[in-house]
């Protein structure tokens, strides 16, 4: 489903965030990335969200290689992936419901099926009710959980998130794993950068430990 | 199951053209409602556009008054052929009827010597003084309007010249040369008008531009979530080529209306000065095609502006 073949990237000014990196995660398959800051986790998840492009290697998603992806291709691709970041990502001057539908509306679905939709992915995460409510009127475990309704309203085959329980406290980022491991259940690929050592142990999912650019365990 | 595949890819596409649709009903409309919830700033803009605008077609419709004055005066390549004093009315005439043969000749007009003074009396408003002389000192007048196709001055020159050769004509005098002078003059000036105008066509493109890119930054949290949602360029710059849109049309409508109350400030004292002058001059408003594309011109413009700065910067924008 991901498959990570002798990655490596560097930037010019930052020199090298990532080195040699292989992995290959299946179909249903829920993984945790993790490392100190700094280790490079968060590049390595820019290049999934083809935000970059590696300098060596390739990646590939799906069978389809997106290292070298064009321009014009991005937003198609994108469409396969399902974004969940810490700080929520949310468009405030937006009820929840518009928030959620975007990813529809972008590729555009008509008015119904928008509206179907929306329903069923806020009732997936527990906000049916809360459409017309705007994200800083909620909790930050309800904003959160708008995202994640955000990122599997198009039913990705893919759910990146990038420490999405690092604003929430354990209660609630126990449940918003919960929700992550349901997700899998239905043969979602999930793959979560997280520090939350503890949080992680107690799942006792595959686990990608980056130090330094490198990849130390999988 | 394939015909089933089939209609179902059909109606995908029939969905995303109804999405396709909403999607710009959308654009047009909430772009609208944006620009209303920043009313300074839109109302600034708009205003700094419809003055550029205002201008260009002021001066517009400045040289096309004076064409059109002008053009009142393309009558007047005509001829005057003047009689030697001893020539009698009859003969006059005669010469008239004769000269009416000429095929390079529309119309041909004599004027007698009473009726020279009658009219010189009326018009010059100096009959108490002409009253006083004893003898008529006017000469017998021909007019002669010569054909339009006569543009070119050899052939009017030849003309002069066969007129010459009437023992009768005393001399001929063309009013050609300074009516083409004023119309050079008019060319010069409808070259110039034509220059501004496309200089502040540049302004209107390059403000709207700007004003695009200022929105734009605004509203970065937006174009970098929509691109990460799965959004293609064209789907995240069309409520900006609307706002551009409105941006242009509201001013080119602004602009008109300032012109057109400049204009109607001005009418009364044109007329006063027309009727000084004798004549019946109308001051030539925007006809409604010109205002139709006053408006599509505007338009056009702010949107190439608008497009421009979002083909650029779209491109860097990249979400973090």
């Amino acid at each position: 489903m991901l498959r990570f073949e002798h990655v490596s990237k560097r930037y010019p000014d930052a020199g090298e965030a990532l080195t040699d990196v292989s992995f290959h995660l299946h179909r249903g398959e829920m993984a945790f990335l993790t490392g100190r800051s700094g280790a490079g986790k968060s590049t390595l998840l820019k290049l999934i969200a083809m935000m970059e492009q590696c300098t060596r290697g390739s990646v590939s998603l799906d069978g389809q290689d997106i290292t070298r992806i064009g321009e014009r291709k991005i937003p198609y691709m994108r469409r396969n992936l399902g974004l969940i970041f810490q700080d929520y990502k949310l468009l405030n001057d937006r009820t929840v419901f518009d928030n959620v539908a975007l990813p529809l509306v972008v590729s555009g679905y008509n008015h119904q099926e928008v509206a179907r939709r929306v329903r069923a992915s806020l009732d997936k995460v527990g906000l049916l009710g809360k459409e017309k409510k705007h994200p800083l009127a909620l909790s930050g475990g309800e904003q959160q959980r708008v995202g994640i309704a955000r990122a599997i309203v198009n039913k990705p085959k893919l759910i990146l998130a990038d420490e999405p329980t690092g604003n929430l406290d354990p209660d609630l980022s126990a449940e918003v794993m919960f929700m992550f491991e349901q997700f899998k259940q239905v043969g979602v690929t999930v793959l979560i950068a997280s520090h939350d050592i503890e949080l992680i142990n107690h799942l006792g999912h595959r686990v990608l430990t980056l130090d330094k650019g490198h990849l130390v365990a999988s | 199951m394939k015909r089933n595949h089939r209609k179902q890819a059909g109606s995908r596409l029939v969905e995303l053209f109804q999405a396709y649709l909403l999607n710009h009903a959308h654009g047009l409309f909430s772009s609208l409602g944006r620009l209303s919830r920043t009313p300074f700033t839109s109302v600034m803009t708009i205003l700094v556009l419809a003055i550029a605008i205002s201008l260009a077609s002021s001066f517009y419709i400045v040289v096309a008054n004076i064409q059109q004055l002008t053009g009142n005066l393309e009558s007047s390549n005509q001829m005057s052929l003047f009689l030697h004093d001893n020539i009698t009315d009859a003969a006059g005439q005669k010469l008239a009827e004769q000269i009416q043969q000429n095929g390079s000749v529309v119309d041909v007009k004599f004027i007698s010597k009473k009726q020279a003074l009658e009219e010189f009396k009326a018009n010059s408003g100096f009959s108490d003084a002409l009253n006083a002389l004893e003898r008529n000192p006017l000469p017998s007048v021909i007019q002669v309007v010569p054909k339009n196709a006569l543009e070119n001055n050899e052939d009017i020159e030849k003309l002069m010249a066969d007129f010459k050769q009437f023992p009768q004509v005393d001399f001929v005098q063309v009013d050609m040369q300074w009516v083409a002078r004023l119309q050079t003059i008019m060319l010069i000036a409808s070259r110039g008008v034509m220059l501004v105008s496309l200089l502040l066509g540049f302004a209107v493109t390059f403000i709207t531009g700007n004003t695009i890119r200022l929105e734009l930054q605004n509203r970065q949290d937006e174009v970098f979530i929509s691109k990460l949602v799965g959004a293609t360029h064209a789907f995240i710059q069309r409520p900006f080529l609307y706002t551009g849109f409105w941006l242009g049309f509201i001013s080119g409508f602004l602009g008109w209306l300032i012109m057109t109350i400049m204009l109607l400030i001005l009418e009364t004292p044109v007329e006063k000065l027309s009727t000084l002058y004798n004549s019946s001059f109308d001051l030539l408003f925007l006809s409604f095609s010109e205002f139709i594309l006053l408006l599509m011109i505007s338009s056009v413009l702010a949107v190439v502006g608008s497009w421009a700065v979002l083909h650029y910067q779209l491109r860097q924008l990249k979400p973090q």
